[in-house]
């Protein structure tokens, strides 16, 4: 079949059969499972269970908050421990909500039946049943699978291609599985190919290093109208833009889905999972996940629970922390370092990778860029690398969009042949980030102009009425007076009399008003003795709060006793200045 | 005519610069009608630069002030929630070169606050909500107010004239969705602090 | 347990910016051998002198401007620029000469401009041009290749090259003479195969000059080991070669005494080799996309034939470099590749896609 050729690529050693030696293995039950609460594209899960609850393996622990989002099941049968911020496998090492079950050893199923008969199951019922399983695309980004197997009525879906392109060097999750599994596969593509109404191509896009898998996969297509592809491996063929373009020869346009073009994209993993979802009717609760790289005597692929730690990994596979450059989940060309080993694995975690330092040594520090041209011929989708690396140092953003930098894939293949060690991708991805931000902050000041001209002008508006109020009364007070001229004797001396009163009051009051400096003195002793009262009370509220609480609260609590100490300052200062001011005018 | 212009040089001289000034500007002129530029006022362009926090900070009531005096003339380094950035962007925006900001009107703060009322110890006396520029806090007279954080653009107007302090100024917490990541360090620097590469660019645990 | 913090992608290819480097100033061998074999010691002597010196200027340079010495010393650039400097200049040329144009290359076409990365004009061509213009005698004195020199006679040895390049003692008669370039461009009057019959420079030759054909060989060479390795690509170099030979095609006019000169004597005689796989390559100052590079090495072949044609100088490569140097930014500009879902190419200048 024929296939196309993206420009660029590059071609880093494989180091896959370290990890294929031996089968898929499961791992000893953990103790305790981890369950973040955003696995996937979207918004976050909302939990549903309390802490205390005891659920049962397959039971649902967090309803799926709006469309763009997924569910999430109990791994095993246990009891809720916590809900709460725990550190999650995220580049940033940050907290986020999480569900923590402590697991009573049994492991006991639910009660769960898939359907009965598929072939006449309606496809919005079989993407139901999906979306409640749980199921987030499982290449990588994670988006929810339900979503991208409905693409509306406009978008009629003409070929359907399932991604086991796997082109990131050491990660042979997808491989091990099609050997194991590829009965399995091909049905879960049978079910995805019925909801799509049976486009008229369907194709398994794999990399020709994996013939096992390829032999594994072809007995099962006979007849089923899909057709395994294999074309030349070459990083980054594995992106589901540059897999279309492979297969295919279609670009997505920028900006587009592939449903934009009759297209739909799943990664293996997934389909295998639609399948235990729909015919077995259990969520996604496990996937396969790599274990390998040189600080491990154990190099192998294991049917992993969600939320299984990843120290719980490491500890059963001979981990040497000494002799670990790093530890990555993920690939070594996209993964991202952990901080730390206590994350857990979610449903997009398809490696987790702890290289020795002779397999990937510490970077050294980046040299001048030459301007060499490697990066841009090494690019998938034709930037300029050096050119984008330029306008990030100097914060261009306009020359960064100009030039494309969105559609940057961040596969790393420009950094990896950079002969001058530069980050490229950081850069890229700071500034992205930097572009995201300064657009949010457009929205916000936007949002925030429209809110003070609409102050100004109610100011106006009020102001305004007043004036109008104030001249009617003037009319009145007018006509009034008119009418007393006319009947002079009587109340001429009430009028007389009535406004002297009123200035004698007015005077009393303004007298009453006005504070002796002493006075005004002590009022500012006691702002500042109230300030200095606050201060301790939060300062000791800090103290309490101890480790219990999360980074957030602590910060919360560091910000109010900072916010106190500058009251007190202020109090103080306005006292300085109030005395300087009083003695000043003593001596005047 | 011709004859008499071309013996006396001075004149022909004199002659040939004021006809070629008039001609040139003309062009000009016709130039500067036909080709026109129908672009947004230049103060409707500060002020889309400007962070609209509407802080007064500049001395001006607002931004839109503020963007009306750049316009005729002000100084762009006044604006401490804008930053360095809004600096730039300006002085690119009116090309001019982007002076340091003026610390008579304030630092540039790392992190975004929101004005926070502490509920309990507020009297209810509406002080704040005549103060805040974007109608932000909510609330009646001696009933509680409270701020709402999504439109609060972290000005502190209202901290001042709240008669018992009860108003913090809190950095808003960057969440996970908005963290990015740093830009790496330079190699000058790498190499002066002699740590590893890859120690510097974030946090280790 | 604690790790780093580090972004993808982790792994790396070997390659780095000394290797890249080392192996262009390898490539340089054959042609340095070539120099040496026909005119004798001096080309030795001009690359060792402004090696030093560059290493030199680049050390006190980078310790001003509070830079790690030894970690910019080790990217080789500086060593590469002076050995490129060294092989254009004269062999023999007074020691003074070397040091100056290095120094000038060094201090203030590179560092000046903000060291490696950051200069805009290739700074070799540049410390030859100024060379050029400010002492045209000592820069257009080349020694008579070795097949050509008079009977009894022979190349000074290395001391007595050393003896001249440093102690300005004058070479014995005849050792010195004009190039190739040189003798056809005023050799006025004469049919191009006058001048090949009666020019022995041209009568011993194979195909373009005694000599300076074997040196575009040896830079050929160079350049294809280089090309092999994909150090650069070929865009550049093949642009500006076919350009040349497209030019000299178009106005050789069968050999009149107003021709410019033959394809064959354009391609292999003067820089020409060594300027299109070791001076116009070099990436900092040059275009940088593949389209862009075609037309920036074009373009620096069509200048280096219009300077030899009709210019006042013999040869141009220098010349046409630093022309083409400036026009890289705006080369760029233009030549944006079409990136992946999107329909046109765009301009760097445009904001919005049409």
């Amino acid at each position: 079949m024929k296939t196309w050729v993206t420009p660029g690529g590059v071609h880093p050693p494989e180091n896959k059969h370290q990890s294929l030696t031996m089968p898929i293995a499961t791992l000893p039950l953990p103790e305790k499972l981890l369950i973040p609460l955003s696995q996937h594209i979207g918004t976050p899960a909302v939990p549903c269970v309390e802490v205390g609850k005891k659920v049962l393996k397959g039971q649902k622990i967090a309803e799926a908050n709006g469309p763009l989002s997924v569910p999430m099941h109990a791994p095993t049968s246990g009891i809720i421990s916590a809900i709460e911020h725990r550190p999650i496998a995220h580049s940033s090492g940050m907290l986020a909500p999480c569900i923590e079950i402590t697991s009573d050893g049994r492991d006991k199923w639910k009660k769960h039946d898939g359907f009965e008969d598929v072939e006449n199951a309606t496809p919005a019922a079989l993407v139901k049943a999906i979306g409640e399983a749980g199921i987030a695309g499982m290449g990588g980004a994670g988006f929810p699978s339900a979503i991208k197997l409905s693409p509306g009525y406009q978008r009629p879906i003409h070929t359907l291609i399932v991604n086991a392109t796997e082109c990131e060097p050491y990660i042979t999750a997808d491989d091990s599985a099609i050997r194991e599994r590829a009965a399995e596969i091909i049905e879960g593509i049978g079910i995805l190919s019925h909801i799509l109404g049976n486009p008229s191509n369907i194709m398994i896009g794999i990399e020709d290093n994996k013939p096992e898998a390829i032999a594994a996969l072809e007995p099962h297509v006979v007849d089923t109208g899909i057709s395994v592809v294999s074309f030349p491996t070459k990083y980054p063929s594995g992106g589901e833009k540059q897999l279309i373009y492979i297969l295919t020869g279609k670009e997505i346009p920028s900006g587009d889905l592939p449903a934009d073009i009759g297209m739909v994209c799943v990664n293996i993993g997934t389909t295998y999972a639609v399948k235990r979802a729909i015919v077995d009717g259990e969520p996604l609760i496990s996937r396969v996940t790599t274990m390998t790289g040189d600080a491990c005597g154990i190099n192998r692929n294991y049917e992993t629970l969600i939320g299984t730690s990843v120290s719980h990994m490491l500890a059963n596979s001979e981990f040497n922390q000494d002799g670990c450059s790093r530890l990555v989940m993920g690939g070594p060309m996209m993964g991202f370092s952990l901080t730390s080993a206590d994350v857990p694995i979610v449903k997009t975690t398809n490696c987790i990778l702890a290289p020795s330092y002779e397999e990937i040594p510490e970077d050294d520090p980046a040299q001048p860029c030459i301007r060499c041209g490697m990066c841009a011929e090494a690019c998938p989708v034709s930037l300029l690398p050096q050119q984008l690396f330029w306008y990030s140092q100097a914060d261009d953003h306009e020359r960064l969009e100009a030039h494309n930098l969105f559609d940057c894939i961040e596969c790393g293949a420009c950094s990896y042949v950079c002969p001058s060690n530069i980050p490229l991708v950081q850069h890229y991805r700071h500034s992205k980030g930097e572009i995201q931000k300064a657009r949010a902050e457009k929205v916000r000041s936007d949002h925030a102009r429209e809110r003070f001209e609409f102050h100004q002008q109610r100011i106006e508006q009020a102001e305004k009425d007043k004036e109008a109020k104030r001249a009617a009364r003037r009319e009145a007070a007018e006509q009034a007076k008119a009418k007393a001229a006319a009947s002079p004797d009587k109340s001429a001396s009430t009028a007389g009399g009535g406004a002297a009163d009123i200035i004698a009051a007015a005077q009393a009051r303004a007298a009453a008003k006005k504070v002796s400096p002493e006075q005004q003195q002590a009022k500012f002793e006691r702002s500042i003795a109230g300030a200095e009262m606050r201060l301790q009370m939060a300062e000791e509220k800090l103290a309490d709060a101890g480790e219990g609480q999360t980074d957030e609260q602590n910060n919360i609590l560091t910000a109010a006793v900072e916010g106190a100490r500058q009251k007190l300052e202020q109090a103080k200062g306005r006292l300085a200045e109030h005395i300087k001011q009083h003695n000043g005018e003593q001596v005047d | 005519m011709i004859e008499a212009i071309a013996q006396q040089p001075i004149l022909a001289a004199l002659i040939a610069l004021v006809g070629l000034g008039i001609l040139f500007g003309a062009l000009l002129g016709f130039a500067a009608e036909k080709f026109k530029v129908e672009g947004d006022p230049i103060v409707e362009q500060i002020d889309e630069l400007l962070p609209q926090t509407q802080c007064g900070q500049c001395g001006f009531p607002g931004c839109r002030p503020y963007a009306e005096s750049i316009a005729s003339g002000d100084a762009i380094n006044k604006c401490p929630p804008g930053g360095q950035a809004t600096i730039n962007s300006i002085a690119n925006l009116l090309d001019v070169p982007a002076p340091e900001l003026d610390a008579e009107h304030g630092e540039e703060a790392d992190l975004r606050t929101v004005a926070y009322i502490r509920e309990d110890e507020c009297i209810g006396c509406t002080k704040c909500i005549q103060a805040c520029p974007v109608d932000a806090i909510l609330g009646a007279a001696k009933l509680m107010h409270t701020v709402i954080a999504n439109e609060c653009t972290g000005c502190d107007l209202c901290v001042e004239p709240c008669p018992v302090d009860c108003i913090d100024m809190l950095p808003v917490q960057e969440t996970i969705k908005e963290w990015h990541w740093p830009a790496p360090p330079t190699t000058a620097d790498l190499i002066a602090s002699d740590r590893s590469p890859s120690a510097i660019g974030g946090p280790q645990l | 347990m604690a790790f780093k913090q580090i972004s993808s992608p982790h792994a790396h290819a070997s390659q780095n910016t000394a290797k890249v480097m080392q192996l262009v100033l390898w490539a340089t061998i054959p042609g340095l051998i070539a120099l040496t074999i026909h005119f004798g010691w001096g080309s030795l002597i001009n690359v060792v002198l402004a090696t030093v010196t560059a290493v030199i200027a680049e050390a006190f340079i980078i310790k001003l401007r509070g830079r790690p010495v030894a970690f910019y010393l080790k990217d080789y650039s500086a060593v590469l620029t002076a050995v490129l400097l060294g092989l254009a200049l004269p062999p023999l040329a007074p020691w003074w000469v070397v040091v100056v144009g290095t120094l000038f290359s060094i201090v203030i076409a590179k560092q000046l401009y903000g060291g490696l990365g950051y200069n805009p004009f290739n700074p070799a061509m540049v410390g030859y041009v100024v060379l050029l213009i400010s002492f045209p005698i000592q820069m257009t004195t080349w020694v008579t290749p070795l097949a050509l020199l008079p009977d009894g006679i022979s190349h000074p040895g290395l001391i007595e090259s050393v003896q001249i390049v440093f102690g300005g003692l004058n070479p014995t008669d005849g050792v010195t003479g004009a190039t190739p370039l040189d003798s056809f461009k005023y050799a006025d009057g004469l049919l191009v195969d006058q001048i090949y019959a009666q020019n022995p420079l041209f009568s011993q030759a194979t195909i373009a000059g005694v000599g300076w054909e074997w040196v575009n060989i040896g830079f050929l060479i160079g350049g294809l080991i280089l090309l092999a390795s994909r150090i650069f690509t070929w865009h550049g170099p093949v642009a500006m070669l076919a350009a040349i030979a497209l030019m000299s095609i178009l106005f050789w006019d069968g050999g009149s005494s107003d021709s410019p000169g033959s394809p064959l004597m354009h391609l292999f005689s003067g820089a020409t080799m060594m300027g299109a796989f070791f001076i116009m390559t070099d990436p900092v100052s040059s275009a940088v996309s593949n389209r862009g590079r075609l037309i920036y090495g074009a373009l620096i072949g069509v200048l280096v034939y219009i300077i030899r044609a009709w210019g006042t100088y013999p040869d141009a490569v220098a010349f046409a470099v630093l022309l083409a140097n400036f026009a890289a930014p705006f080369i760029d500009n233009y030549t944006l590749p079409r990136t992946y879902g999107h329909t046109d190419r765009r301009r760097a200048t445009e904001k919005e896609e049409d």
